[in-house]
């Protein structure tokens, strides 16, 4: 693990941008210049698409800078004393009409496949609800018995040594999660916007108060492990000390975890949402 | 001010001289002067605008609070910033500065059309100012970045007055500019020379008129969502409440509705400006002028359909982002248009890299890179990746504080002569080109790094391994400061001692009819309106 990470440090550092290879990298790494690892189909396909993206783009901008050092040193007032005086060539305007819409219809279609990809979950196999708060998150398991619990951020002081460079994103209760599921993610917030974001997953999207937004994720076992993220929408002053923590682990364990979970959470904590205020919640909600 | 003449001016007549003392400036209805204080407007702002950024760099410069205790501080700096910049800087340099100035230079009229408008137009952005000043000073000041999203915007969460005082200085800056484009619209379309028809006026006249009809058609969308959020705040209405029958991503359309043709509102104006430039120092007439007009039109009606693209985050179903989506993309189209014909205006020509045609030069190049990253967010899939993080922010700061600002500076080096009457100095003009061009890119090209690798934007702190760039912004933060002290040396140095400018010191490129005025241009010019009839072949 620790030997392929330096792999894959090694490789981003040679291959700059266009480095997706190694092995799984599930927090950002110092001099990182590219996308923290995918652990998810959708975040592959989006790293897929941004490559492409990337390549048309840097042509693009190539193109540009080649034509602007040509013109430096043809047309300078030395090498070249007398202007030219065109105005107008109509073929070469369609050209420079035409070929953009040409690029676009390419960048476009993979585009919305993309996007269609990512939408709702097709058959998801259990729920998370996902709620914002200022300045932690909560989440509750519908499907297991509806336990809730909070997140907070890990002080700097409580970290172990060799842990430190985790400060920002670790925090006291990690979101536990199976692996090869398709899980629902169910976004609310109790108080202003938030945004739950895993850079790995492919998701980021809005708690919103009043609303419920959805979205999915399918981590395949091979991706096993921990996962940071962080709040991305401002939410006051400590808006950038809400992290996320997220551990993906095999089913059997998962189950284990969930009858702990049971123990320490359920009986302890009140329900994390105002019921009222969200709505929809299924009816084995409080005991 | 000015010389000793009419120490008293008794009455007025048509043909008053410039007034003495503090009555020039505060009573003026001369355009050159009222373009003049919003220049001196934008320069003061952007001091202010660049402490706060400073603050925030220095901040930001290393893991860990440095500096700033107070986290609402930080949100207030960085809400501030923004603010300065987009309605305290940007706008009145380039429209109220080089608007007032050259619209009725170059069109041939006297003055604009409302002189009295104009002058109630500078001096309410002056209480925007000061308003928003207020806003920071009080009550904690307003944390809500310069989005001003519900409910983080809303009396529960901001309770104090900080964000009212931020909410009336939107609306009085706001009117200012809707005076102002009023007045710029009747200008142009009423008070043009003889023979110049639509088809026939500069490219900057152009890009005026399509900027004050977005401002026009957009900031009373703003004046709206303002006034809501205002009534929220303070008697109990609901509009972005979710528990009142309200939705605050409401606010999010009404201000991306304003938003976004925003963004071209600070871009079109120095559009027209590289034109003049790049023309002027090719020594050649603009290629594909109809195309370049019409691309500005069509940037502007794009831009009013195409604001979710900032709200691909909020749960809108897939068909709505596969719409905005498209929308967005279709924008590279025209902007493709502006870019190609600058290269092949440049193309055949000859031309000679003064400090305005650098900044020209650099704009191009720069506002495509800012140009290809905005593509990339377009795309609703991969924005899920950038949304929020430092990629946007360097992607905005390509094209706005690389690309807008660079228009500035184009323009004002290009104009100085003529306002002033005086020739800056040139090696030092290229030397402040140079030091802002590596400065800016040091600063804002690792943050798409940190961006892509996670960071999110609007943070007092990171984890330590984004350090690195971050360091490294820092430091181009402290380049870009330095080249902009040396730029307002170079405006001093040229306002004391400056050789004086002849009424053309661009040579035979420069064809607009402010050239044929002396330098610096008198009180009063196009006392008899020029003929701009095309003249019967000899
Ligand atoms: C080629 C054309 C452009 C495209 C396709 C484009 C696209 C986008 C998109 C999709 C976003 C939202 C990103 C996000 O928040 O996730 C964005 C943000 C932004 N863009 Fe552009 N953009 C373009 C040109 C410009 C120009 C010319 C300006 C201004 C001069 C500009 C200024 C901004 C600003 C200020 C933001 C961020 C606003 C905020 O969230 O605070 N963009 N752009
Ligand atoms: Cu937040
Ligand atoms: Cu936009």
């Amino acid at each position: 693990m620790k030997m392929s990470r330096w792999i894959s440090m090694a490789a981003v550092f040679a291959v700059g941008l266009f480095t997706s290879a190694g092995a799984m990298a599930q927090q950002p790494h110092p001099w990182q210049m590219n996308f923290q690892k995918a652990a998810t189909p959708v975040m592959e396909e989006i790293i897929w698409f941004h490559n492409w993206l990337l390549v048309i783009e840097v042509a693009i901008v190539i193109l540009v800078l080649a034509l602007m050092l040509y013109i430096v040193i043809k047309f300078n007032a030395k090498a070249n004393p007398v202007p030219s005086k065109t105005t107008h060539n109509a073929p070469l305007e369609v050209i420079w009409t035409v070929v953009p819409i040409i690029i676009l219809v390419v960048i476009a279609v993979p585009s919305m496949k993309l996007l269609f990809t990512m939408d709702k979950a097709q058959n998801p196999e259990m729920t998370l609800k996902i709620i914002g708060n200022q300045w932690f998150w909560s989440y509750e398991y519908p499907d297991h018995g509806n336990f809730t619990f909070d997140a907070n951020l890990t002080q700097k002081e409580d970290l172990p040594d060799d842990k430190k460079s985790l400060y920002l994103l670790e925090v006291d209760n990690h979101v536990v999660l199976p692996a090869d599921t398709s899980i629902r993610l169910l976004f609310t917030a109790n108080d202003v916007l938030h945004n739950w974001a895993i850079p790995s997953f492919g998701v980021k999207m809005d708690t919103v108060p009043g609303r419920i937004n959805e979205a999915w994720i399918e981590v395949p076992s091979e991706h096993m492990g921990t996962y940071y993220g962080q709040c991305s929408e401002l939410c006051g002053v400590n808006h950038g000390y809400m992290p996320i923590a997220v551990d993906i682990v095999s089913k059997a364990d998962f189950a284990a975890w969930v009858e702990k979970a049971k123990e320490e959470f359920a009986r302890v904590d009140e329900p994390a949402v105002d019921v009222a205020r969200v709505g929809a919640r299924p009816a084995t909600a409080g005991r | 001010m000015s010389d000793a003449a009419a120490a008293h001016d008794h009455g007025h007549d048509d043909h008053h001289g410039a007034p003495a003392g503090w009555r020039r400036w505060v009573y003026s209805t001369n355009h050159k002067d009222i373009g003049t204080l919003y220049l001196v407007a934008a320069m003061v702002s952007v001091l202010i605008g660049g402490v706060f950024s400073f603050m925030i760099r220095l901040e930001l410069q290393s893991p860990g609070l440095q500096y700033i205790e107070d986290l609402q501080f930080y949100n207030v700096l960085v809400t501030a910033h923004g603010f300065v910049m987009v309605f305290f800087f940007v706008m009145p340099a380039l429209i109220g500065g080089f608007g007032n100035w050259f619209i009725p230079l170059m069109i041939g009229a006297p003055d604009m059309a409302f002189p009295r408008m104009n002058n109630i137009s500078f001096w309410l952005l002056v209480v925007g100012l000061l308003l928003l000043m207020t806003s920071a000073l009080v009550a904690g000041g307003a944390g809500t970045g310069w989005t001003v999203y519900p409910p983080l915007s809303n009396a529960t969460f901001h309770s104090g007055a900080a964000v009212d005082f931020a909410i009336l200085s939107l609306h009085v800056a706001g009117a200012s500019s809707i005076l102002g484009a009023i007045n710029f619209i009747t200008t142009i379309m009423n008070m043009r020379a003889p023979g110049m028809t639509y088809h026939r006026m500069p490219l900057f006249i152009w890009a005026m008129l399509v900027t004050a009809l977005l401002l026009l058609l957009a900031l009373p969308v703003l004046a709206g969502a303002l006034t809501m959020l205002l009534t929220d705040r303070n008697f109990g209405t609901t509009f972005f409440e979710a528990s009142g029958g309200g939705d605050p991503i409401f606010w999010q359309h009404l201000f991306w509705f304003f938003g976004h043709p925003e963004v071209y509102i600070m871009i079109v104006p120095a559009f027209g400006v590289i034109s003049h430039v790049v023309s002027t120092f090719s020594r050649k007439p603009v290629f594909g002028y109809l195309g370049m007009a019409y691309a500005m039109a069509a940037i502007g009606f794009i831009g009013f359909i195409v604001w979710a693209h900032h709200m691909f985050t909020v749960g809108f179903n897939v068909e709505t982002r596969a719409y905005f989506v498209l929308a967005t993309m279709v924008i590279a189209v025209p902007t493709g248009v502006k870019i190609f014909s600058w290269l092949a205006t440049m193309w055949g020509g000859s031309i000679e890299f003064r400090t305005p045609m650098l900044y020209a030069m650099g704009f191009i190049f720069l506002f495509v890179v800012g140009g290809v990253t905005g593509i990339t967010l377009a795309n609703a899939g991969v924005d899920i990746a950038f949304h929020d993080t430092y990629f946007v922010i360097a992607h905005f700061h390509y094209v706005l504080s690389i690309a807008a600002a660079f228009g500035i500076l184009s323009g004002f080096f290009y104009w100085f002569p003529k306002m002033c009457g005086k020739m800056y100095n040139e090696g030092l003009g290229k030397i402040q080109f140079w030091l802002m061009f590596i400065g800016v890119n040091i600063l804002f090209f690792p943050q798409h790094f940190s961006g892509m690798a996670g960071m999110p934007r609007r943070i007092p702190d990171y984890p330590e391994a984004y350090a690195g760039w971050n360091f490294v912004s820092s430091i181009g933060a402290y380049i870009s400061f330095a080249a902009s002290l040396l730029f307002f040396y170079i405006v001093i140095q040229t306002l004391r001692s400056g050789e004086k400018a002849p009424a053309n010191p661009w040579g035979e490129g420069a064809t607009t009819l402010e050239w044929q005025v002396p330098s610096p241009a008198p009180f009063h010019t196009h006392d008899q309106t020029p003929d701009m009839r095309p003249q019967p072949a000899e």
